[in-house]
């Protein structure tokens, strides 16, 4: 039990400290690297919950795809970073006071959820059905009773790939490209031509 | 003993930060999208935590359907930022009011 509240310990701190770091970083890059460190810890803490499989899912997801893609466009882009920070310190006492006010709400909100809600006739956490690991549980779960949202889901995933080509797709102009139709139609008689030359006179087109 | 106060509690302020994220950072972009990104984190480990605690297992499907929607959200979100900064070239999103009527 104690290695357990050491191993949440760790990863809670560690999730907050990257979450500030996020938001306070100078660099974007490290913004980012900072991101898939609470990523991961987070992943960490519900593998502590015994959700193994939003754990790895996490992992895959945000850290292999979401992480990266951010990591290519930051580092695509030729912005002066310094220059959009300006009005940090203007934003910054407003900001501490929503955060401290919301955060203090929230908390209230949490320990009367979980001393007094439904929760909190369950001391210990339990992830997955007593007999099957956790990936067969949500398969259960999620190939039954939620499988029009499943599908659902796969169509927002479409739509947003679509979305994003749609969106970065560009045809430059003056780009020599290959026109298939063009080449078949050619003959001989459109592809070349006899010109006479007389002895002694080059050839201009 | 770890309950379920200690995970709404972390996700509580992993919340809070992304929320200040948003304030502080107005004019970059980037750092709006990651901040959302930590929201949406944090409902995630709500989710998964009170799926862990009321023993049932809704919760983590509920949290999977956010994982996906959050990944479309970054794709689309990152795939605007790139049009708009090949058309203006800058991200500053202060400047962003050419939809102006």
């Amino acid at each position: 039990m104690a290695l357990q509240a050491i191993a949440f310990y760790l990863m809670a701190t560690v999730t907050i400290l990257a979450g500030l770091a996020v938001v306070f970083a100078r660099n974007p890059v490290h913004s980012v690297l900072f991101l898939i460190t609470a990523f991961f810890s987070a992943a960490g803490l519900f593998v502590l919950m015994g959700a193994e499989f939003i754990a790895m899912l996490l992992i895959v997801v945000y850290v292999g795809a979401v992480a990266v893609l951010f990591l290519f466009v930051v580092m695509m882009l030729d912005v002066d970073f310094s220059q959009l920070r300006e009005g940090f310190a203007r934003y910054l006492p407003i900001g501490l006071l929503v955060a401290g006010v919301l955060t203090i709400e929230m908390v209230i909100i949490a320990i009367n959820v979980a001393l007094h809600g439904a929760a909190s006739k369950n001391a210990t956490p339990q992830a997955s059905l007593p007999d099957v690991s956790n990936a067969e549980t949500i398969g259960r779960v999620l190939y039954t009773d939620y499988v029009y949202i499943f599908q659902a889901a796969g169509l927002v995933l479409l739509v947003a790939m679509i979305g994003a080509i749609v969106l970065t797709l560009r045809h430059k102009a003056g780009i020599k490209r290959q026109s298939i139709p063009a080449q078949n139609a050619r003959t001989p008689k459109t592809g070349m031509t006899i010109v006479d030359i007389k002895p002694g006179e080059g050839i201009s087109e | 003993m770890i309950g379920l106060t200690h995970y709404l509690t972390v996700a509580a302020i992993l919340f809070t930060i992304g929320v200040f994220g948003i304030f502080v950072n107005r004019k970059n972009v980037i750092v709006i999208l990651m901040s959302i990104e930590l929201i949406l984190l944090a409902v995630n480990i709500n989710l998964v935590a009170f799926s862990a605690f009321l023993h049932d297992v809704v919760g983590q499907i509920f949290a999977m359907f956010v994982l996906t929607v959050a990944a479309a959200e970054a794709a689309v979100g990152l795939a605007i930022l790139v049009t708009f900064f090949r058309n203006r070239g800058d991200i500053a999103v202060d400047d962003a009011s050419v939809m102006k009527g």
